[in-house]
């Protein structure tokens, strides 16, 4: 039994009735049935990629902005950011269950370091090609630094730190499906814990992507209103 | 507060015990697991699978990649490539082969390779449409076909993107073989998979090992896309000048 899993509370399912159920086939009328089953692992899924992209965004941005202003720290922080990423996911909900034990807060904690490198590198970016005559005719009216950033910088920025936000999004939607191995819940648990009947696979994998897709969606149109000045450009 | 941190140094003394020494088994005291042996056979494996499914999505991408990339065709599909294989789950496209196709080592390689395709898919397409026109203009009026275009002046002006693409599939595809023994597929994610068998040391300690393995695929991959960048592209982009023969020059003698 190579393939047992013991880290998740096991849920056996019922499946008693009809063939295509006891074939692990695609089965319309089990999954009509059943979809109120994916209802808690959803919000679950939902709660732990909003939750740990917000507090990503915050901590990134911040730190985004303090190396926009001192420079010498852009490399040690995008280098630790990459390595972070680069640590595989399902490992660091493990590496961490010593220091945090099993729940959502590891699985948060884990979340939250992987969209890290795509907000900050984003952000850095993007005030990197805030055009250097904006900036200039800004100061020449006589802002203040602190309104340079925020009024100048930072909108002419927001393209790119969009675009940071939505990959952060659809990243941490996929490995949201991993954080039940830190015992975090999420649709992945559903799916691990039945992953050979195919209305199981076929109804907790199109939540997830059309979760992706829902969540990029919405960021996309926050974006539409907030950069009011590109639509006009472009009309 | 010293006792969290006396146990947390408990659990990863542990964990790392269990890389370098047999022990018995939690679920039969008469089998010895983990220890140096267990973790670089495992190790191997993970490789293997690894390798397979990246050379498999390698071998689909970059011809396909050149292809749509030398005649500007497929814009929409190579550039969203990468934006839909991340909106999918890991997760679920393993589930997915396993749930339709089956278990077993080909079908979860099969799994992998398609995810190690679309980085390298978008990353060839862009390189290729970004070599110059001119370089191709010339390359043209040289008498050279589509092909030999396509071989001699896209493929090396394109490597280095390339495998900055090729990088980040394997990483992508080396983590995820962690759960590959989901599919009955044996790799470092084994005890991770099977705790009843490896115990909670062993899940811990295999965390470890493909966290190092990992990394040194990525910091392996990130030497070898210094070593094919073309000479010429190295200076352009001001790095440090070395004295090797360029490999452009390489190519041109190797083939007749």
């Amino acid at each position: 039994m190579n393939s047992w899993l013991q880290l998740g509370q096991l849920e056996i399912r019922e499946r008693q009735g009809g063939t295509c159920e006891a074939n692990n086939g695609f089965c319309p009328d089990w999954i009509a049935d059943n979809l109120h089953r994916y209802v808690d692992p959803f919000l679950q899924h939902i709660f732990l990629t909003v939750v740990s992209v917000a507090i990503g965004f915050v901590i990134a941005f911040a730190l985004a902005l303090i190396a926009h202003r001192k420079r010498w720290l852009l490399p040690p922080l995008s280098a630790s950011a990459q390595i972070l990423y680069a640590i595989p996911s399902v490992a660091l909900f493990l590496l961490l269950l010593p220091i945090t034990g099993r729940g959502t807060v590891t699985g948060l904690v884990a979340l939250v370091s992987y969209t890290l490198i795509f907000i900050f590198v984003n952000v850095t970016a993007g005030l990197e090609a805030v055009p250097k005559e904006s900036v200039d005719a800004a100061r020449g009216m006589g802002l203040t630094e602190r309104q340079l950033l925020w009024r100048v910088e930072v909108p002419l920025a927001l393209p790119e730190i969009f675009a940071g936000l939505r990959i952060a999004t659809t990243t941490t939607v996929g490995l949201a499906a991993l954080a039940f191995f830190a015992g975090a819940g999420g649709l992945g648990e559903e799916i691990n814990a039945d992953k050979g009947f195919q209305s199981n696979i076929a109804v907790a994998g199109a939540l997830a992507i059309g979760l992706a897709l829902v969540l990029d969606l919405l960021i996309l149109i926050v974006q539409w209103l907030m950069t009011p000045w590109r639509r006009a450009a472009a009309a | 507060m010293s006792l969290v941190l006396a146990n947390v140094l408990n659990d990863f003394g542990g964990a790392i015990e269990f890389l370098f020494k047999q022990q018995p088994s939690q679920l039969d005291p008469n089998t010895e697991v983990g220890g140096i042996s267990e973790m670089l056979d495992l190790t191997l494996k993970h490789l293997a699978l690894s390798a397979s499914a990246v050379a498999i999505g390698t071998a689909v991408a970059i011809p396909l990649g050149l292809y749509l990339g030398h005649h500007r065709k497929g814009e929409f599909a190579a550039i969203n490539a990468s934006n839909v294989g991340r909106a999918i789950p890991t997760l679920v496209l393993l589930t997915v082969f396993i749930a339709y196709i089956g278990v077993g080592f080909v079908p979860i390689m099969l799994s992998l390779a398609l995810l190690a395709l679309p980085p390298v898919l978008t990353n060839t397409w862009v390189a290729v449409t970004q070599v110059e026109r001119d370089s191709v203009d010339a390359a043209r009026g040289m008498g050279m076909t589509d092909t030999e275009i396509i071989r001699q002046v896209e493929l090396p002006l394109s490597l280095p993107t390339i495998f900055a693409g090729i990088r980040v599939a394997a990483v992508n595809v080396v983590a995820t073989a962690t759960i590959a023994p989901l599919g009955s597929v044996d790799s470092l994610g084994t005890p991770i998979i099977s705790g009843n068998v490896y115990g909670a040391d062993g899940r811990l300690g295999a965390a470890i090992a493909v966290s190092v393995l990992t990394l040194a695929v990525s910091g392996a991959l990130a030497a070898l896309q210094r070593a094919v960048t073309p000479e010429g592209l190295k200076l352009g982009a001001g790095e440090p000048q070395r004295r090797r023969l360029p490999n452009l020059r390489r190519r041109e003698a190797a083939t007749p």
